[in-house]
């Protein structure tokens, strides 16, 4: 699959995905620039569309990082614990401060998945078993334990609601001024693509990496915190959009190999045409209203996560 | 054996003690109003905790390992699945909800069906390593988990309501009109079950050893698998999925009672599972006077036993 090709597709699914919604706007509505319809297109539609481009080329770039850190396929924020840490992060800014401001929940939050994942890479580490299957077997137990204390603490605190509706995972609430966070993970994602080859080496191991003059620690931890602050942004503008850094980079790297500065435009890229497949599916079906979107791409992600693990055994070794 | 009756015994003191204490502990207002309802919760939680204890020893039996579980396979999600469909396809005014038995039937024969795929696909060929199992079933679980929340949004509001108060029960808010059909069940899985205890025994040695030995293997299998999945689905219709639950009473009885025994392994399995649920209620109601369900922390204390387990067997595999 060539480069272009995907984005063609990506332009196109986003033009639909600025036409489809409650209200039906066609592009000549546009030409008067004061009508409700284009307030609502510049106030919702196009926010919407930034927020799926940003959420789906960062969180794809995310997995793709944690994988050829741990060479390990199945590693991503779903299967480390990231998305539920960051979680965490935010219910304890939450209940710390009584009036919590916006930079206070970004603060916990990224805290939180960072150190949420650095213990489990130590954990890793432990384990001698390093198998492609058993490691991400761990990482979801993790993340289970650490929802479960999201989940005590919020029940304790009456926060079961709060927390369970803002951070379904969806693009309905996205509008402008409300999404801007996303932005910082450009910059992030810029930062993974100069690095890419240097994470490569990094996963091979700290002595390899050494004896190749890579500073290890410190490309590891770069790795890590990217993956964090895209976390972070992504569950505190979308909420948590499970599988997406999973099974995107694997499907790029059937088709194109694990060479990552030459994958990472493409998982980008397929990232974005995935979520807005998922976003578009889930607004149509039953529109007017909307099917949030990290159901949908739970259940589209885990089918092909299944199809991946029962028929790919011989490609991920 | 000695040594395992004494064992019995005193978990039997034990859940006793815990079930008196649910019982009677500081029971405020009327008693005419309060004891029956505890009661109800007892029995709920001794009808879930059996079944669950029972069910995940045969399943681990005849799938021959002691991590995987019919609720980790996604068995319990599976009812919800189930209930799900029935009022999507047919609503809330349709006889297959306004009949208990039908709807109960219905859903069985459905977890019946899921469980053989499941058995037939992952467990026959033998080449499936059983971290793969298991993650395809952890999965499957999140698969049909979203599947149910797709259908959910889809659903009618009003019929939505009536669908709820069907999946969300919990060990407070049990489902009773179940309870007796419940109770009716168990008795009659523990008749056969008290049939087959010798050729568990037998099955636990493997497949061809057990044909050799003169047991209908692959038959055994299937009443089994049907066994189990009647029971998961009673436990789920009762008090709602609780997954890693049958995995650690499981477990906590192949250590404490050493022996290959069923029927010490499914009592002793019952026994410390009416304890921790009834124990646990107690201790979340009364003692801590938690808002927390019991739920939230058995997945608590579920998942790090879960990821030990793991750890340990992986040690002696690699």
């Amino acid at each position: 699959m060539r480069i272009w090709m995907l984005i063609i597709t990506a332009v196109v699914l986003s033009f639909i995905s600025l036409f489809v919604g409650a209200i039906d706007i066609k592009p000549s509505d546009l030409l008067d620039w004061n009508s409700d319809k284009t307030q609502i297109f510049l106030a919702s539609r196009v926010p919407r569309l930034m927020a799926i481009i940003l959420a789906g080329a960062g969180m794809s770039i995310a997995g793709l990082i944690m994988q050829s850190l741990s060479r390990n396929k199945f590693v991503s924020p779903t299967t480390a614990g990231t998305l539920d840490a960051a979680k965490l992060g935010i219910l304890i800014s939450m209940l710390f401060f009584t009036n919590v401001t916006y930079t206070q929940q970004i603060i916990f939050s990224f805290a939180f998945a960072l150190v949420g994942t650095l213990i489990f890479m130590q954990i890793l580490d432990r384990i001698k078993f390093k198998d492609v299957i058993f490691v991400p077997l761990i990482g979801i137990m993790y993340g289970n334990i650490l929802s479960s204390v999201t989940t005590f603490f919020a029940y304790e605190a009456d926060l079961i609601q709060n927390i369970s509706a803002w951070l379904m995972g969806s693009f309905t609430l996205v509008m402008a001024g409300r999404y801007e966070l996303l932005y910082i993970s450009i910059p992030a994602v810029i930062l993974a693509y100069l690095y890419a080859n240097k994470f490569t080496v990094a996963g091979m191991g700290e002595d390899f990496a050494k004896n190749l003059g890579l500073s290890y620690k410190f490309v590891l931890n770069i790795g890590l915190i990217l993956v964090a602050i895209i976390a972070t942004t992504v569950v505190l503008t979308v909420g948590v959009i499970p599988f997406l850094g999973l099974i995107v980079p694997n499907i790029v790297s059937l088709y194109l190999g694990d060479n990552i500065r030459k994958t990472i435009p493409h998982t980008a890229v397929l990232g974005i045409v995935f979520l807005l497949v998922c976003d578009i599916i889930g607004r149509i079906i039953v529109h007017p209203y909307e099917i949030p979107v990290n159901v949908t791409v739970a259940v589209i992600g885990s089918v092909i996560f299944l199809i991946m693990l029962i028929r790919g055994r011989a490609y991920a070794k | 054996m000695r040594n395992n009756s004494t064992k019995l015994i005193f978990l039997a003191v034990l859940a006793i003690i815990c079930i008196l204490l649910y019982a009677f502990y500081d029971i405020k207002g009327g008693f005419d109003y309060a004891f029956p309802k505890r009661m109800m919760r007892i029995g709920a939680m001794v009808v879930t905790g059996v079944a669950i204890s029972y069910s995940t020893v045969v399943f681990q039996t005849i799938t021959h390992n002691r991590i995987l579980t019919p609720s980790v396979m996604g068995l319990d999600s599976m009812y919800q699945v189930v209930q799900t469909l029935i009022y999507f396809f047919a609503g809330s005014l349709s006889i297959w909800v306004l009949n208990k038995y039908l709807n109960f039937g219905a859903s069985i024969i459905a977890m019946v069906l899921f469980a053989l795929i499941l058995y037939r696909f992952l467990f026959r060929a033998d080449k499936h390593p059983i971290y793969l199992l298991l993650l395809i079933g952890m999965i499957l679980g999140t698969l049909l988990g979203s599947f149910v929340t797709f259908l959910q949004v889809l659903i009618d509001p009003l019929e939505y309501l009536s669908l709820q108060s069907r999946l969300f029960a919990s060990f407070t808010k049990v489902n009773a009109d179940l309870l007796y059909i419940a109770i009716g069940i168990l008795f009659i899985a523990f008749i056969y079950g008290y049939r087959i205890m010798g050729k568990l025994d037998v099955m636990s040695l493997g497949r061809e050893n057990a044909i050799n030995l003169g047991i209908n293997y692959d038959r055994m299998v299937m009443n089994i698998l049907i066994l189990s999945s009647v029971l998961i689905a009673t436990s789920t219709a009762l008090v709602g999925p609780i997954t890693f639950f049958g995995l650690i009473v499981a477990n906590l009885s192949y250590q404490y009672l050493v022996t290959y025994k069923h029927s010490v392994l499914i009592l002793g399995a019952s026994l410390i599972s009416i304890i921790a649920l009834v124990g646990g209620q107690f201790l979340v109601e009364h003692i801590f006077e938690l808002r927390t369900t019991l739920s939230v922390i058995i997945n608590f204390i579920g998942g790090i036993y879960f990821i030990y387990l793991l750890l340990k067997e992986s040690r002696s595999a690699g």
